[in-house]
C-alpha cells in the first residue's frame, strides 16, 4: 500500500507533529516502506497460531483497591507552562 | 428467571408531512465504576476534592509512568455483566484510542475496543403500563475517564482539573432495540437501578457518574421488523450520535428533537449525515460538533503497556455466587410473598435501600400490605415534605415503623391513632410501643366502656336520637361523638355496632 503526501500530512497533523511540506514526500516514502514490510509479513501463513501478546510468560499484574497516591498538586502542576488556582491553564478550548 | 409476562410496547410514531416515521435508538451508557482508587493508578476517585489533588503521575501522563490495573474495577465490571445476564470474557485486552484534548494528558484513552471484558446480555425495561422492552446489550468495556475542563473562569483560558482523569468507566453499549424517548430514559433508569443494587456505580447523574451517548435514526413503519429479522442495518436510516447526556429529561427531549430534525431533512429530499451532535437544552436543538470531525480517526492499537487481562472462571463464579438479589427478582418476590400489587412492588424496589427498609417493616410488623401502605403513603410522603429526605435519613427506623404496623395489626391502636403515633415517633424520636403505653392510646375494645359512652351520648341528646331514628344515616353523628369522648381510642367497628343496636336501627 503506497502512502501519498496528503496521507503523510494528515498523519502528522493527527500526531500534532509539525512537518514541513518539503519533508512530506520523504516521510510518505518511509511510511510506504514500513507498510510494504508489513504486507510482506502478512504473507506468512499463521492459521491456527495464537497471537503472541508478550515475550514474557507473565500474568497482568493487579493492584488492590487502595488509595496510595495523589495529594501532590504542586508536583503535578510543576511542569505546566501555566497553572492558576490549582488548575492547568490552557488556551481556551470551547465547542 | 421471571414468570411475569410482558407485551412489547408499540414504537413511538411521529407523523411527518408525507407519512409516518418510527424511531430506532441505541445507547452507550458511561457508568463510573464504584471503587476507591482509579483504574490504573492509586489516586482517589473521590468527587469534589481540590483541583488536581487526586492525581498520580500515571494520570497526568508523565513520561515513563506505567499503568497497573485495579483488580476491584475488573470485579465491578464482571459483577455488572453478571447482573445484565451477560457473557463474561475470560480474555480481554486494552487498546489505545488516540486523540488530543487538554483534559487527556496521555494523548490517548485506554479502552477495550477489540476484546471487551463483557459480551452480550439483556435488560428487561418495564414501562409502567404493563408493557416491557427487552433490550439487548452488545458489550461492556472498561476504560479511563477524561479530566474536566472549565471554560468560564477566565476570558481567554480554559482551566483543567485532572481529578477525574483515569477514573474507571464501564461503557455499556445497547443494540438498537429502543423505540422511543420514554423507553430510552426507562432503559437508563433500569441500568442505574441494577448497578445501584449491585453496588457497581452510584448512578449520580448530576455529578456525571452516569451519562449516555444516544444514537438516533428514523425509519418507515415495517423497516425495523426487517432489520430485526435479518440484523441487516441497511434497513435502518443513517444515525446521529448525541453526546454526553446526563439527565433523563434531556435524553428524552434530545431524541424527540433529533428525530424531527432528521424527518424534516429526509422529507425535504435531503440525506442525514452520520455525525456527532450536541444537545442544547436552552434552545432545545441538537447541533453538529464539527470541531471533533478530524478527531474521529482514533488510530486504535493494542496498548503495549498492558498485558491482556485474563481472569479465571472460578473467580467469576465466586462473584456470581455473591451477587445480591436483583430488582426484577426482588419485585417478583415482594408480589409473591407479601401480596403486594405490581405498582407497589415497583415503587418499593425502585431503590435498594427503600426495598430493604420495607422488608424490615413487613417482617417486623407481620403484614406486608399494611407495611407497604405505611412506607409508601405515610413515610415516603412525610420524607418528601420534610426536605425531600432519603430513606437513610428517616427519623423513624424500620424497627419502629414495624412496631406501628404490628400495633395496628393486633388492633391495639386504630389506623387513625396510628397516624398520631407515627407523627410523635417521627418528630420526637420515641418508640411507638412506649408512646402508646405512656400516652394511654390503646384502642378501647372493652364493650362495657364503649357502651357506657354510647349511653351517655344518647341520654344527653334526645333530639338527635329522634332525628336518627327517622334517618339512619345520622347515626354517624353518634359514632363521631363517641370517638371524640373516648379520645379516638374506641374500636370503630364496636362503636358502629353498639350505636346501631342502641338506636334500634
Amino acid at each position: 500500500m503506497a502512502i501519498d503526501t496528503d496521507t503523510a500530512r494528515r498523519v502528522a497533523k493527527l500526531a500534532r507533529i509539525k512537518v514541513e511540506d518539503a519533508a512530506l514526500p520523504a516521510l510518505a516514502q518511509e511510511f510506504s516502506a514500513i507498510l510494504g514490510f508489513i504486507e510482506q509479513l502478512n504473507e506468512v501463513d499463521v492459521d491456527g497460531i495464537e497471537p503472541m501478546t508478550s515475550v514474557t510468560p507473565q500474568r497482568l499484574y493487579r493492584r488492590e483497591d487502595v488509595v496510595t497516591d495523589g495529594n501532590q498538586q504542586a508536583a503535578v502542576l510543576a511542569n505546566a507552562p501555566d497553572a492558576r488556582e490549582g488548575f492547568f491553564a490552557v488556551p481556551k478550548v470551547v465547542e | 428467571m421471571l414468570d411475569l409476562e410482558y407485551a412489547a410496547p408499540a414504537p413511538k410514531v411521529i407523523a411527518g408531512a408525507k407519512h409516518d416515521w418510527e424511531l430506532v435508538i441505541g445507547l452507550e451508557v458511561h457508568a463510573q465504576v464504584a471503587t476507591k482508587a482509579k483504574l490504573f493508578s492509586g489516586a482517589s476517585t473521590l468527587f469534589g476534592a481540590e483541583p488536581n489533588s487526586n492525581v498520580a503521575f500515571v494520570d497526568a501522563g508523565m513520561p515513563g509512568m506505567l499503568p497497573v490495573i485495579n483488580e476491584a474495577c475488573v470485579a465491578q465490571a464482571v459483577r455488572t455483566g453478571l447482573g445484565l445476564k451477560a457473557e463474561i470474557n475470560l480474555f480481554s485486552a486494552f487498546d489505545r484510542k488516540n486523540y488530543f484534548y487538554p483534559d487527556l494528558p496521555q494523548g490517548y484513552q485506554i479502552s477495550q475496543l477489540y476484546h471487551p471484558i463483557v459480551g452480550e446480555g439483556e435488560v428487561l425495561v418495564e414501562l409502567g403500563d404493563g408493557t416491557a422492552r427487552l433490550v439487548r446489550i452488545e458489550r461492556i468495556h472498561l476504560e479511563q475517564d477524561a479530566g474536566k475542563s472549565i471554560h468560564d473562569m477566565d476570558p481567554t483560558m480554559s482551566f483543567v482539573d485532572l481529578n477525574r482523569t483515569g477514573v474507571a468507566l464501564m461503557e455499556i453499549v445497547s443494540r438498537p432495540d429502543i423505540r422511543g424517548p420514554e423507553e430510552a430514559a426507562a432503559f437508563v433508569a433500569k441500568l442505574r437501578q441494577i448497578m445501584r443494587y449491585l453496588g457497581t456505580c452510584d448512578g449520580n447523574m448530576q455529578n456525571g457518574n452516569l451519562r449516555a451517548d444516544v444514537n438516533v435514526s428514523i425509519c418507515r413503519p415495517g423497516d425495523y421488523e426487517k432489520y430485526q429479522a435479518t440484523q441487516d442495518f441497511s434497513h435502518l436510516g443513517t444515525r446521529c450520535e448525541i453526546k454526553n447526556m446526563n439527565s433523563m429529561r434531556f435524553i428524552q427531549a434530545a431524541i424527540e428533537v433529533e428525530a424531527r430534525r432528521q424527518i424534516a431533512i429526509i422529507e425535504d429530499g435531503g440525506a442525514v449525515v452520520q455525525e456527532t451532535r450536541l444537545y442544547d437544552p436552552d434552545k432545545n436543538e441538537t447541533r453538529s460538533m464539527r470541531s471533533k470531525e478530524e478527531a474521529h480517526d482514533y488510530r486504535y492499537f493494542p496498548d503495549p503497556d498492558l498485558l491482556p487481562l485474563e481472569i479465571e472462571q472460578a473467580w467469576v463464579d465466586d462473584i456470581a455466587a455473591n451477587l445480591p438479589e436483583l430488582p426484577d427478582a426482588k419485585k417478583a418476590r415482594f408480589i409473591a410473598s407479601f401480596g403486594l400489587s405490581d405498582y407497589d412492588a415497583s415503587v418499593l424496589t425502585a431503590d435498594v435501600a427503600n426495598a430493604a427498609y420495607f422488608e424490615d417493616v413487613a417482617k417486623g410488623g407481620g403484614d406486608g400490605k399494611l407495611a407497604a401502605n405505611w412506607v409508601i403513603n405515610e413515610l415516603f410522603g412525610r420524607l418528601k415534605k420534610d426536605g425531600d429526605k432519603g430513606i437513610t435519613e428517616s427519623p423513624i427506623p424500620a424497627a419502629r415503623l414495624a412496631q406501628i404496623v404490628a400495633l395496628i395489626k393486633a388492633e391495639t391502636i386504630s389506623g387513625k391513632i396510628a397516624k398520631d403515633v407515627f407523627d410523635i415517633a417521627y418528630t420526637q424520636d420515641r418508640d411507638p410501643e412506649e408512646i402508646v403505653k405512656t400516652d394511654g392510646l390503646e384502642q378501647v375494645t372493652d364493650t362495657g366502656a364503649i357502651e357506657a359512652a354510647v349511653d351517655e351520648i344518647i341520654a344527653a341528646n334526645p333530639a338527635q336520637v329522634e332525628k336518627a331514628k327517622a334517618n339512619p344515616k345520622l347515626a354517624g353523628w353518634f359514632v363521631g361523638q363517641v370517638m371524640k369522648s373516648t379520645g379516638g381510642k374506641a374500636n370503630p367497628a364496636a362503636v358502629n355496632a353498639l350505636v346501631a343496636a342502641k338506636l334500634g336501627l
